[in-house]
């Protein structure tokens, strides 16, 4: 067992215990400043933001906590959201971020509708006009509650100082708890610089609000039958798992049930890679055995994951033959997509121990050596040509087989989305949990380099590298020069293969090698980020390769590693849309 | 993949499209109800009716809304509501499960009435309340099922409806056990409870 695994349990605690409630008598302040004391009282040291007309006050308010609350100044709002989120996701604490009103809340838009999808805590913080002006159209007034309505977990206006310290209390207490999700706090300058008398107490509960369901003892008992007679049981994992803290309680329920398990995307960090019984990724670009033999197994066991159609493929072609169990703590995920037998409504954190009390110690050896039957014919016709390739081109897959070598996956790997994206999150060595950030629902391009940023924010002890296309890298390029201005080490691997390579790859399978608007004309890189003052290297031979990783590992701050990439270098075995998982291919069909 | 049409319609409609009247109970926020009719809109459900009021208990709002769908979407429909963090309860009902109403409005020319004892007649056949006479119009009144109202849509028609407006549905369950009220005695009276210092 690996050590690391152990400690995320006191991760999401840590943020409310460290914090005595500040200042403990009464005190008189204005809105902005209560802002900030809220923001202190629920452990918050560190906010990505950009400031503004309306959040102005709120800005004023932070100099006088600078010893207390660290900013960073982003070069965009969506790099300050990106950032908050890598910082969630390796942290697990909330995120926080701050924007001014108009187009600063509405440049905001995409991180909220990212870390929605993904389940990512955050707390986000926008100016608006004063109340009196609110539905007149006045300067940067823009209806931010009804924008992200549809992509928060809460949201909430405040028009009066008052109700500061209670919403910001709710507002971390919704971000974090049950599903995690993000919140928009939107504050009226005229709340900003009002004067109320501050005390803050957490919130507790919310009657309207459950967010840890019951859990069913009859379907515990249901589900560990089904488990126990299980022939070909087959476990996958989620990012669940992740948000529950429950890595230690999956292991335990992974062993004794000695059940091979699958992981979706964020759900890549649930089980160390290389344990026995961890078969691999599931999905379009997942593992061939981890795939095929979901249509295989007779009893399924869905932990804290969600189904996506990146995951089933056809669902009239999903797992027809199998019971499904389905252990998940938001109770709108049940039966949303796939018909389930037994539901376990519930954190995994309580439900897996009490399952693994009630199943037996079982192996099914016969059964994980159908899957490793399965990966050879993977590795001869997949990984062995992405790992070694026979063409002088460089190949995505040895960059990351390289630098998993070096790293010996002690390293938090970050991903923007595109081939590079399915390369890493196939490939990437990962030894501890909350190592692998990707933008897995949304697959929003953009996402990595800012995420990076906040995950060496949050994790300043650990290596974290980013993998990004040339496509993505430039859709938040500017957040280089945050990182030069924090100095924060990130090791940029830029996967350059001169193209939208996913939307490529699908040009070339499925459109008849019509290659519209992919290609890319690009900047120099190396001079690029120079000019941002950032020191970097590219590579066009791999004889090159292993002294330029090992440079840019051992460099003290912030990298920029460029490899040129085959450009016809696909991404495989593949799942076609509207092929059944079982489909899955391992090469280009005539 | 172009030229293959994918089949993303996997909510398959067993039973067929039915009326469902939904009913939530919620805190009482700003903005709720356009939660709630997102949720509608983004599955492209659409709402026969909506009627939203203050319930039995102070400071819980009901929303009844009837739709013409299928049970699976309908219930995910629910799941999605009752996930929103200001909603307290949601429930769905067939049309068995519940007593509805609706209350529609009719105005007419009195001179219709004058000239023959047709409406009259209709008003009566149809247990129709008349609440106001002008000299111009006369206003009509009938509480019942939609089908109801229509019919006396219908028939008025005849002689030059000058108005016509009808209510949303109201609801109670026909089931002895009282879900929610239950629900609520359990789940206390404090909207928000804040940790002591
Ligand atoms: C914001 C956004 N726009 C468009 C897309 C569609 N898209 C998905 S992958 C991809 C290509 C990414 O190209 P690049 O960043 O160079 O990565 P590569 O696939 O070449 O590794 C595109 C355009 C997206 N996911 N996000
Ligand atoms: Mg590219």
């Amino acid at each position: 067992m690996n050590p690391v695994f152990h400690n995320s349990a006191t991760m999401k605690t840590k943020q409310d215990k460290n914090a005595k409630i500040y200042p403990s008598e009464k005190v008189r302040v204005t809105g902005a400043e209560a802002i900030m004391l809220s923001l202190i009282n629920e452990g918050v040291d560190t906010i990505f933001g950009y400031p503004g007309g309306a959040i102005m006050p709120a800005y004023d308010a932070l100099m006088n906590y600078s010893d207390k609350l660290k900013h960073i100044l982003t070069r965009h709002e969506q790099g300050a959201i990106h950032a908050a989120e890598g910082y969630a996701r390796v942290t697990g604490r909330v995120g926080v971020c701050m924007a001014t009103s108009g187009p600063g809340a509405t440049n905001l838009i995409t991180g909220i509708t990212n870390a929605m999808m993904d389940s990512t805590p955050l707390v986000c913080i926008t100016g608006q006009v004063a109340a009196g002006l609110l539905g007149t159209d006045a300067f940067q007034e823009t209806d931010v509650i009804g924008i992200t309505m549809p992509v928060t977990k809460w949201n909430f206006l405040i028009t009066k100082p008052e109700e500061i310290p209670s919403i910001m209390a709710q507002a971390f207490y919704i971000a974090k708890t049950g599903r995690p999700g993000p919140v928009v706090i939107d504050v009226a300058k005229n709340a900003q610089f009002g004067m109320l008398d501050y005390e803050y107490h957490k919130c507790k509960k919310m009657r309207s609000y459950a967010p840890e369901p019951r859990i069913s003892l009859d379907n515990l008992k249901a589900a560990s039958s089904l488990i126990n007679k299980a022939k070909r049981p087959y476990i996958l994992a989620g990012q669940g798992i992740l948000l529950g803290n429950a890595e230690q309680e999956f292991l335990d329920f992974v062993e004794k049930s000695g059940v091979p398990v699958g992981w979706t995307i964020l759900g890549s960090c649930a089980l160390p890679k290389d344990h026995p019984q961890n078969i691999g990724m599931l999905g379009m670009h997942g593992n061939y055995s981890a795939n095929i033999l979901t249509n295989e197994c007779d009893v399924l066991i869905a932990v804290g994951m969600r189904f996506d159609d990146r995951v089933t493929g056809d669902l009239n072609r999903y797992a027809k033959q199998a019971k499904i169990i389905h252990l998940e703590i938001d109770k709108a995920e049940i039966n949303k997509i796939v018909k389930v037998d037994v539901p376990l409504l519930g954190d995994v954190k309580y439900t897996l121990p009490l399952l693994t009390k009630l199943i037996e110690k079982r192996s099914h050896a016969k059964w994980i050596n159908r899957f490793k039957e399965l990966d050879k014919i993977e590795y001869e016709k997949v990984i062995k040509r992405d790992f070694f390739p026979d063409k002088p081109g460089l190949t995505m897959g040895e960059v990351i087989h390289r630098i998993n070598e070096k790293t010996q996956g002690d390293a938090i790997i970050v991903t923007d989305v595109g081939q590079h994206q399915m390369f890493a999150s196939r490939y990437a060595k990962l030894n501890s949990t909350r190592s692998f950030v990707t933008s897995g629902g949304l697959g929003t391009m953009g996402f990595g380099l800012p995420a990076a940023h906040g995950a060496k924010i949050g994790k300043p002890e650990k290596q974290v590298i980013l993998f990004v296309g040339d496509g993505g890298f430039q859709m938040t390029i500017q957040e280089l020069s945050t990182i030069n201005q924090t100095r924060a080490a990130v090791k940029i691997v830029l996967l350059n293969n001169k193209y939208l390579g996913m939307v490529r790859q699908w040009q070339q399978l499925f459109f008849d090698k019509r290659y519209s608007e992919t290609y890319l004309l690009n900047p120099d890189f190396i001079k690029v980020a120079e000019g941002f003052g950032i020191k970097g290297k590219k590579v066009i031979e791999r004889p090159m390769l292993d002294a330029a990783i090992q440079e840019m590992l051992d460099y003290e701050g912030p990298y920029l590693l460029e490899v040129s990439i085959e450009k016809e270098d696909n991404v495989f075995p593949m799942v076609p849309t509207g092929a059944s998982v079982s489909e899955i291919i391992l090469e280009q069909q005539k | 993949m172009a030229k293959k049409t994918i089949n993303i319609e996997n909510g398959n409609c067993t039973g067929g499209k039915k009326t469902y009247t939904i009913s939530a109970f919620s805190e009482n926020h700003i903005g709720l109800l356009n939660r709630i009719t997102i949720i509608f809109t983004r599955r492209q459900v659409n709402i026969d009716s909506l009627t939203v009021s203050g319930s039995a208990l102070p400071g819980i709002h009901k929303f009844t809304i009837v739709v013409h769908d299928c049970l699976e979407k309908v219930q995910k429909v629910v799941e999605q509501i009752e996930k929103l963090v200001e909603v307290l309860k949601a429930f769905y009902h067939t049309e068995e499960e519940v007593i509805h109403q609706e209350i529609a409005l009719y105005k007419v020319p009195t001179k219709a009435l004058l000239v023959s004892n047709k409406v009259e007649e209709t008003i009566r056949k149809h247990s129709a309340r008349i609440l106001e006479v002008r000299p111009e119009y006369t206003v009509i009144e009938l509480t019942g099922h939609k089908e109801e109202t229509q019919e006396l849509f219908d028939e008025l028609s005849k002689y030059g409806l000058l108005q016509f407006t009808r209510s949303g549905r109201i609801a109670v369950t026909r089931s002895s056990k009282e879900v929610f009220t239950n629900y609520m005695k359990e789940i206390g009276k404090e909207t928000v409870e804040y940790e002591k210092n």
